[in-house]
């Protein structure tokens, strides 16, 4: 039981990044040709504080992904030998039987966008553009390139499905997991996690979808 | 052979203290050295093996079923009785004894029925120390409801479900020994016998169901806590594997059986609906609380009835026959069980019967409904209706059950005297499979009373008095009294695999079963039991001629379970008959034609019947040996029992 | 006869039963096709009707468990077309009836599949695991005699009614059968929150739901993801609540108790 209250607790901490992520990249909507996101982006990347968060955040992916794997190797083995005919559906719901893969396809969906944008933002390979007399590195050139592309698009699209199913049963089980449950407030949180992430995931998605078809 | 019950001298009220004070103890040290075979799980069983593991002996406790929790005790419903007097209706130790006393119809044991009084108050304050979840009143404290046979509300009770919690409740005792090394347990073992050393019960042969391994286990003292026997009818409402086996084999070894006929047949279980039917279904008696009885007035409503050309709402109020209410104005619908079901029969009898088959009366609800709402109905049964409605697909909150009587509960058991022992010096039996404190009859609310009063504070004094007059030294398993008790075990279970007959094994036992319910059951006459010991010896013949038991003996064989169980059932069978036909007189739950009221009550015979008759084994065919243990009377007068 | 429907017509089915000699022979679906089975029957009555079959042919009868057939011991269990206990929500196999199924249909049985209920036979599983558990905690400590009496004291309606809900479990194992994990979680939270709930058992809270914990992860059990597929198939209804409640004395307990391990 102790490792699903790490993976709960991580799990709201990677829901609270969300937010803070989101909120960043609203920037991207400003039609000022990226000069707030580019601002943004350099303070993300310098000031300390966000520095070692971003440990901090790297510790609660590891460690998210980590519980992950070993109790859905605990989990398949307690059941070694499986039914010929089996009717979960009628007993629970898809996304809450099927975590580990939505997790997965939310893993693969991190490794291509840490690598197309993360990466360089961090490590150089981004164009320069100067912005008040200050040279910026022009992330903001990047995410309008890569919005372009509609393969590209499609895979920020499906990755947060995937994201918002994950969150749906993920948000409202971690509470539970961590026995934050009562007749009282459980239905608000349910609620709450439901609004939260289809929020959050469509506010997410909107973004590669409007560059594609916004900014031609 | 001269039965001595051992009743302590002195008042009523005083015997048991004054018991308590003059057996003999077994020094804490020495109890170690001690081991005591337990054999079921149920209330008597898991409570008596938890508190012997508590006092320190070393416990091996033995079930059937695949964990201990799920004895037969489980399924029982509607509560346990206790003296408390919490309601403040005037109740009292004396009272619950002259209730059980005058519900037995003055067949049981005055001081051992005392007993049970007195003690049922302790097993009330232990199992809500335990975490029992009892019914409460909004205050808080424990609720109380009325019971059949009772004026005073004085059971306790778990919504419907009270052995449930009581048998989790000894359970969880049980646990807490098991954990602690005292008590091991052996789930899925079977008793086939039991072992006598120097005429002293010294341990048991039983049958690893899962492995089909004959193993002896070697003790210095047995308990058996093995249950009722009302499975013999086949149809009833026992579990499908409660049975006679380790009681009978006990019998076979010498322990006197006592009063097999009195089996109780309960009015409230949901009616039989075709030949498939493996067991019936009881529904608490608490159900007669706020139900009413009734049947059509005349046999042509009836008749219509059964046909379909009416339904029961469209009898009107004055064609309904309230029979209970009519005949038993003081008590009405909340007479004994015994009374309840024969006036069931009687109407049926008569031709007013409901139901497709005419073998069902009504449980109707509509007043109550009318009067406390249906929440408050559904809140007092809402498990019964429940369970009522799965079973029949109907509606009973829209209209009547059908309810008919089924067995239920066997009164008679293995003879024991005072201390629960039977006439094999350090052979106990305790609950159901005794004979002692239910008489003729036994109350509603006090079969978990008497299981969790032997096994929590009866047995656990009286055992340590046999113990601490005996060495510790130890029979080995290798003794010749057991490998001859295992060889004839073997032989037995190989004899049934090779008869290779034609018939089933439910074949034969639903052919028995008829042959009880038919002559044996809830009304009785000389000529039908004559007949019926005829019937039963022709069929247990051809039994062990044309049974068919698939399959090998050393591996999980659930045919070769009942072919044994079967085989002695045909043997019980024939005992039942016979105690029944010596018994000529009506008395509880044994109604013979012959001796009735002219209102056609039971009609007791006290000159010739006050005794306990307990039988001998003189071998199969043979006719059993009538021993008397004759009864007492020095605090509960005898007389017709009358709930008018 | 009494309680049958006259409308109910008689059924021809086919079962493919899980056949199994004993623990360590690997089993199979074996096909039995059914005929004139009475809607009136219980699923068990119409298993018994197979075994009568199989027992006149000479075959060997199906092993199955099943014991009081009226929903209270736990003994029955069954995988019954994908589902525990079958398709009907709040019934155990021994209530489950034939109406429910249709003339002409395939039934599927199989034992409850988890590495902690081995098979024995057929459709015989060992639950012993279920047994260690309780015996790792789930009980109060006191002995016989000794005890205050019953009123000393009170408990609220609430909290008592809470706890008997608890405390209906009847430790059938269909909570882990349905569980894509295989998890008891169900099971070991209706005895801590039962006895959690009680001030009687208030005492050994703590170290209740360490060990008993920690028994249902020695079994081998899987672990909770909250799909909730053990209180919907639960036949008695234990609710999710306990498990959150179980959370919570597990967090505390580990927080505070004195046990390093």
């Amino acid at each position: 039981m102790g490792r699903k209250i790490v993976m709960s607790i991580t799990g709201l901490f990677l829901c609270s990044f969300l937010v803070v992520h989101l909120i960043g990249n609203l920037q991207l909507f400003n039609n000022d040709g990226g000069e707030a996101f580019n601002i943004y982006s350099r303070f993300m990347g310098t000031n300390p504080i966000i520095r070692t968060m971003e440990f901090v955040l790297l510790a609660g992916f590891a460690f998210h992904i980590y519980d992950a794997l070993v109790l859905t190797r605990r989990n398949k083995a307690a059941r070694p030998i499986g039914y010929a005919n089996n009717h979960p559906e009628q007993n629970s719901t898809w996304s809450s039987r099927n975590m580990g893969l939505l997790g997965t396809v939310i893993l693969v969906f991190l490794i291509i966008h840490l690598w197309n944008f993360f990466v360089p933002a961090r490590f150089g390979g981004l164009e320069g553009v100067v912005i008040d007399d200050v040279e910026y590195e022009n992330l903001y050139l990047r995410v309008v390139e890569s919005f372009q592309v509609w393969w590209y698009v499609a895979i920020y699209v499906v990755a947060m499905f995937a994201l918002a199913y994950h969150l749906i049963h993920g948000f409202q089980s971690a509470f539970q997991t961590l026995g934050l449950d009562h007749k009282k407030y459980t239905p608000f949180i349910q609620m709450f996690g439901y609004a939260f992430s289809v929020i959050v995931c469509f506010g997410f998605a909107i973004i590669p979808l409007y560059f594609f078809f916004f900014f031609r | 052979m001269i039965l001595d019950s051992k009743i302590p001298e002195g008042p009523i009220a005083e015997k048991w203290d004054k018991h308590k004070f003059d057996v003999k103890l077994v020094n804490p040290a020495n109890k170690r050295k001690y081991e005591i075979i337990v054999v079921g799980t149920g209330l008597a069983g898991a409570s008596a093996a938890a508190t012997l593991g508590e006092l320190g002996y070393n416990v091996k406790a033995f079930c059937f079923q695949d964990s201990p929790r799920r004895a037969h005790s489980i399924a029982a419903q509607g509560g346990i009785n206790a003296a408390k007097n919490y309601q403040n209706d005037g109740d009292s130790v004396f009272r619950l004894f002259y209730d059980t006393v005058k519900g037995g119809d003055y067949r049981s044991r005055e001081a051992n029925v005392y007993r049970l009084a007195q003690v049922s108050v302790n097993i009330i304050d232990q199992c809500v120390a335990q975490g029992v979840p009892f019914a409460r009143d909004y205050g808080g404290l424990l609720a109380n409801r009325s019971f059949g046979g009772a004026q005073v509300s004085r059971t306790f009770y778990a919504r419907g479900q009270t052995g449930q919690q009581l048998l989790l409740g000894a359970y969880s005792a049980l646990n807490r020994q098991i954990a602690y090394g005292k008590v091991k347990m052996f789930p899925r073992t079977e008793m086939l016998d039991l072992v006598v050393v120097d005429g002293k019960a010294r341990g048991i042969v039983v049958r690893n169901l899962i492995t089909g391994q004959i193993e002896s286990h070697s003790a210095h003292a047995v308990v058996l806590a093995t249950g009722g026997y009302g499975n013999v009818f086949f149809l009833s409402t026992n579990a499908m594997g409660s049975n006679v086996t380790a009681a009978w084999r006990a019998h076979k070894k010498g322990a006197l059986f006592a009063n097999p006929c009195f089996t109780q047949i309960h009015p409230t279980c949901i009616p039989v609906s075709g030949e498939y039917q493996s067991k019936l279904t009881l529904m608490s008696e608490s159900l007669r609380n706020d139900g009413r009885v009734w049947v059509p007035k005349t046999v042509e409503i009836a008749q219509r009835l059964r046909k379909g050309e009416i339904t029961v709402n469209d009898i009107a109020e004055e064609d309904r026959d309230y029979y209970l209410e009519r005949k038993y104005p003081a008590f009405g619908n909340l007479v004994p069980r015994d009374v309840a079901s024969r006036n069931a029969k009687l109407v049926c009898d008569e031709g007013r019967g409901v139901g497709s088959s005419g073998l069902a009366v009504y449980l109707d609800f509509a007043d109550a409904i009318k009067r406390e709402g249906q929440p408050a109905i559904a809140a007092k049964y809402g498990n019964l209706f429940e369970m009522y409605a799965k079973i029949t697909d109907e509606n009973p909150y829209a209209r009547p059950m059908r309810i008919y009587p089924a067995v239920h509960y066997t009164m008679g058991g293995l003879w024991v005297d005072y201390n629960l022992m039977t006439t094999v010096p350090g052979l106990y039996a305790a609950g159901e499979c005794n004979f002692s404190d239910h008489g003729a009859n036994r109350l509603g609310a006090s079969a978990l009373m008497q299981g969790l009063a032997d096994g929590y504070f009866v047995l656990p004094y009286t055992i340590g008095d046999y113990l601490a007059k005996m060495p510790s030294d130890k029979v080995p398993t290798n003794h010749p009294a057991f490998l001859e008790a295992e060889q004839a075990v073997a032989a037995k279970n190989n004899k049934l695999l090779s008869i290779n007959g034609t018939r089933t094994v439910d074949e034969f036992h639903k052919e028995l079963g008829l042959i009880m319910w038919d002559y044996c059951g809830m009304a009785r006459n000389a000529e039908g039991l004559t007949h019926a010991k005829q019937e039963i010896r022709k069929l247990r013949d051809e039994f062990w001629r044309n049974v068919k038991v698939t399959g090998v003996g050393e591996e999980l064989n659930q045919t070769l379970e009942r072919a044994n169980r079967v085989a002695d059932f045909f043997e019980l069978g024939e005992l039942m008959v016979d105690d029944a036909l010596n018994r000529n007189e009506s008395c509880g739950g044994h109604f013979r034609e012959e001796s009735q009221t002219p209102e056609n009550e039971a009609l007791r015979d006290d000159e010739n019947y006050a005794y306990v008759a307990a039988w001998e084994f003189t071998g199969v065919g043979n006719e059993a040996i009538l021993h008397k243990e004759d009864l007492e009377f020095e605090n509960v007068k005898l007389t017709q029992r009358s709930y008018k | 006869m009494a309680g049958s429907n006259p409308n109910a017509k008689p059924m021809d089915l086919t079962l493919k039963v899980w056949r199994q000699k004993n623990r360590e022979t690997a089993g199979q679906l074996v096909t039995y096709p059914m005929k004139g089975i009475s809607p009136d029957m219980s699923f068990l009555e119409m298993l018994d009707v197979l075994n009568d079959d199989l027992s006149v042919r000479g075959e060997e009868p199906i092993a199955f468990d099943h014991d009081c057939r009226e929903g209270i011991c736990g003994m029955c269990s069954l995988f019954i077309n994908g589902r525990a206990h079958g398709p009907e929500r709040g019934t155990t196999t021994c209530q489950l009836h034939m109406r429910h199924f249709n003339d002409g249909d395939t039934i599927t049985i199989e034992p409850w599949r988890a590495a902690a209920f081995p098979v024995h036979k057929d459709l015989v599983v060992d639950r012993s695991a279920f047994d260690r558990i309780q015996q790792a905690g789930g009980y109060i400590s006191v002995n016989t005699g000794g005890v205050p009496d019953a009123n000393e004291i009170p408990i609220p309606k609430i909290i008592a009614d809470k706890a008997f809900d608890a405390a209906t479990c009847i430790g059938c194992g269909a909570c882990v059968a349905a569980c894509k994990n295989a998890s008891a979680i169900l099971f070991v939270s209706a005895k801590v929150s039962q006895m959690s709930m009680l001030p009687q058992g208030k005492t050994e809270r703590k170290t209740r739901v360490e060990n008993m914990v920690a028994q249902m992860d020695i079994e081998g059990f899987g672990s909770c993801t909250n799909t909730g597929a053990c209180a919907a198939e639960c036949p008695v209804g234990i609710s999710l609540e306990n498990i959150n409640m179980m959370r919570r004395e597990f967090i505390s307990a580990k927080a505070t108790s004195e046990n390093l391990a």
